[in-house]
């Protein structure tokens, strides 16, 4: 790093600005704002979609209005979502580039604020960088085009490859599954499509960035991910989103199938602006011995609800989730795990942590069902909460149904916080008191973190840095 | 070039612990004080590392001459001071060896970054004048250590840091005797005319080992006797009953 960007970095993060920044914005196409029939109708026109993505859109639509919010368990501050203030599709029209030199230079400039390092950018050329809801960058490798991988963007694959997309399209989780997954369906824009063909085993994660730009722009991402028999395929997503002053929402619908043998892994990090309601519905389907794991990191966002699953089908299947979850001022992390056994001797296994931070928030929710009739399942579940400091408040509902006793289920949960004496110690070494919380809040995740891909895990620890300044002292 | 203690007056809710202190380390000398359970020996220790659960009434710490009542607790460790805790706090999930690199980390100017080759032949080097395993370096902080790892990881992140003024508190509590030799090695390998220590020891056994140019006795949040190394000897042999008599 040249020392001048140093200077340029360290002026704006004193200022408070790293992460709040945002570029002009240029929409070709704009739904308007507001959620009405015709919105949908203008976006299937838009996408050039089949008529049965359409009535899929309109059906859903039906189910949405027709659900309540879901106040009864889940936080109020939901009711402060104004679905009449938000536009449900923005554009530029671009097509997915194909080259580096075809990227807008607001793209790169995004990855320079971020600091995504030179190797992992030499990753981003199998990579799709999602510029509002269409992909403005998109180039899939061409070794992974000759092993017949498909990693097109949602939209391409319901029209291009409709045989394979469409019998798994939401399969796993169906329109009516919750409020915001109906709202999905309805409304939803770029996503990605992801085939691999059996036996096909993908060395390096795809990755996808994506982020926010507009203001009161929802975004909608649909990703369904099919890795076909003894096939494995990692995915990262990682999104960083630019301050505003008004409620943003997302709401992404998430399915993966693993069929028989295959392993899928699905790793988020996300960074979103405290203003964002973050709604995320994200399930998987395992087949007979197959795997699919969640490894999921939440920072920032007004309120986050997202509680990856996983339907263990087949018998020997494996789920778990890994998550962390940061909650600073303002802020609500709602998640946890869904662990569906539905054959015999499968395993699942819940990780999960929570940091809150002055009057941030933290929530677990997990469900763990194991019906009567199987034999020889087993979950483990395991939630630690790290408070800041005692204006930080944290949940725990863990929801273990076990039927039967040929089961073996382990769950352990703690709360802890990071003493004065222990931070009296780390100051004596010469540490700041922010570089000490820093340190022991990596401290705290590190072992979660060392399950994330080497590039993510530096980029991680960044993002908590970042979001340590200025919220202690 | 001292540390200079003048008429340290501090309470801790309200209570007086210390009541007009008056001590000085110039640097080159080790100098131990001793003295009962509850005379505030250990809260020196804390207060001149600025612990905020202490509030200093009166008078002053001076550090080279420069008064540090200002300074946060990280920038008196960066001026140069080092407390070698009685009880190290555990710091879990960071390792040994990323714990000592941000400190140290934290010494270096803006943009400049510690050598990371350099930086491991240099602990290494001092891990084995501890006798210390290289496995040491990955294990968390003080997690799961026994009471004799701990001191000499105390002592170790002492000479890492290469601190102008070292504290050290009750050190040798908790260690048998081979643990306190390999300790004591540790600290007189750091003696030097650029570096002062303030020993503070319950028993005379330490002071074996890291002999003092300078022992005080402390009672009731002062000092009451000073003399050389052979009054931790006395107090040894009479107790710390003898100096209700001569006070």
């Amino acid at each position: 790093m040249s020392s001048e960007t140093a200077t340029v970095q360290q002026v704006a993060r004193e200022k408070g600005e790293i992460g709040n920044f945002s570029f002009p914005e240029r929409h070709k196409f704009d739904a308007g704002y507001g959620l009405t029939r015709d919105t949908l109708d203008y976006i299937s026109n838009v996408k050039k979609e089949p008529s049965w993505v359409n009535e899929f859109r309109h059906k859903a639509l039906d189910v949405f209005l027709s659900k309540p919010m879901p106040t009864n368990w889940a936080t109020k501050d939901l009711e402060a979502i104004d679905f009449d203030k938000i536009r449900y599709y923005l554009s530029d029209g671009a097509e997915p580039k194909r080259s580096w030199a075809d990227v807008p230079p607001e793209v790169l400039e995004t990855f320079d604020r971020l600091g995504v390092p030179e190797q992992e950018r030499a990753f981003l050329a199998g990579v799709e960088a999602q510029y509002d809801s269409e992909a403005a960058y998109s180039n899939v490798k061409e070794a992974l085009a000759d092993e017949g991988v498909i990693f097109v963007t949602c939209s391409e694959g319901l029209k291009e490859h409709e045989e394979i997309f469409r019998p798994w399209f939401g399969k796993v989780i169906p329109t009516g599954d919750n409020k915001f997954s109906a709202l999905n369906s309805a409304v939803m824009s770029g996503g990605s499509f992801i085939y691999i063909p059996p036996g096909v085993k993908v060395k390096h994660p795809l990755q996808a960035y994506f982020r926010i730009n507009s203001e009161n722009f929802g975004q909608f991402e649909r990703t369904l991910i099919i890795a076909d028999e003894g096939s494995e395929v990692m995915y990262m997503e990682g999104c960083t989103a630019p301050k505003f002053e008004t409620a943003t929402l997302h709401s992404a619908v998430v399915e993966l199938v693993a069929m028989k043998g295959a392993k899928i892994q699905y790793i988020t990090v996300q960074n979103w602006s405290s203003n964002v309601f973050n709604l995320v519905t994200k399930r998987g389907l395992a087949h007979e011995d197959a795997e699919i794991r969640w490894i999921d990191c939440n920072i920032g966002s007004r309120l986050t609800m997202k509680y990856p699953g996983v339907v263990m089908k087949g018998e020997r299947a494996r789920g778990e989730v890994i998550s962390i979850a940061l909650a600073n001022d303002g802020q609500h992390q709602d998640t946890g795990a869904k662990m569906i056994h539905a054959a015999n001797n499968t395993t699942s296994n819940v990780i999960s942590k929570s940091i809150s931070i002055g009057k941030g928030r933290s929530t677990y929710r997990g469900q763990v069902l194991i019906p009567k009739h199987l034999k020889g399942c087993k979950n483990n579940t395991e939630c630690d909460a790290l408070l800041i400091n005692s204006k930080s408040r944290t949940d725990t509902y863990p929801a273990i149904t076990v039927k039967g006793n040929q089961h073996v289920t382990q769950h352990e949960a703690s709360v802890s916080q990071v003493s004065q004496e222990m931070l009296f110690y780390m100051q004596q070494r010469g540490l700041s008191e922010t570089q000490a919380m820093s340190l022991a809040v990596n401290g705290f995740i590190n072992d979660l973190v060392e399950e994330f891909p080497m590039e993510y895990s530096v980029e991680l620890k960044r993002l908590i840095d970042l979001e340590m300044e200025g919220s202690v002292g | 070039m001292s540390l200079t203690i003048e008429n340290l007056h501090a309470s801790v809710e309200g209570t007086p612990i210390l009541k007009g202190l008056n001590l000085e380390i110039p640097a080159g000398e080790i100098h131990a004080i001793m003295g009962p359970n509850g005379s505030g020996k250990s809260t020196l220790s804390k207060i001149i590392a600025g612990h905020s659960d202490y509030e200093v009434t009166d008078g002053r710490v001076l550090l080279d001459g420069v008064d540090i009542a200002k300074l946060g607790v990280d920038e008196r460790s960066r001026a140069g001071v080092f407390l070698a805790f009685q009880y190290p706090a555990e710091v879990p999930g960071v390792s040994n060896a990323n714990f000592l690199r941000a400190a140290l980390q934290a010494r270096l100017p803006d943009g400049e970054e510690i050598d990371a080759v350099a930086f491991y032949k240099d602990m290494y080097a001092k891990m084995d004048d501890l006798e210390m395993s290289r496995k040491f370096t990955k294990r968390a902080v003080n997690e799961g250590f026994s009471g004799g790892e701990k001191k000499r990881n105390e002592i170790l992140q002492m000479m890492m840091l290469d601190p102008r003024y070292c504290l050290l508190d009750e050190t040798d509590s908790g260690l048998d005797i081979d643990a306190l030799k390999v300790v004591a090695k540790g600290v007189n390998s750091m003696r030097s005319p650029n570096r002062g220590f303030l020993v503070i020891t319950h028993y005379q056994r330490l002071l074996d080992y890291i002999t003092p140019d300078y022992v005080h006795v402390m009672s009731d949040g002062q000092i009451v006797k000073s003399g050389g190394a052979d009054l931790a000897l006395e107090l040894e042999e009479r107790g710390y009953d003898f100096l209700k008599q001569t006070a």
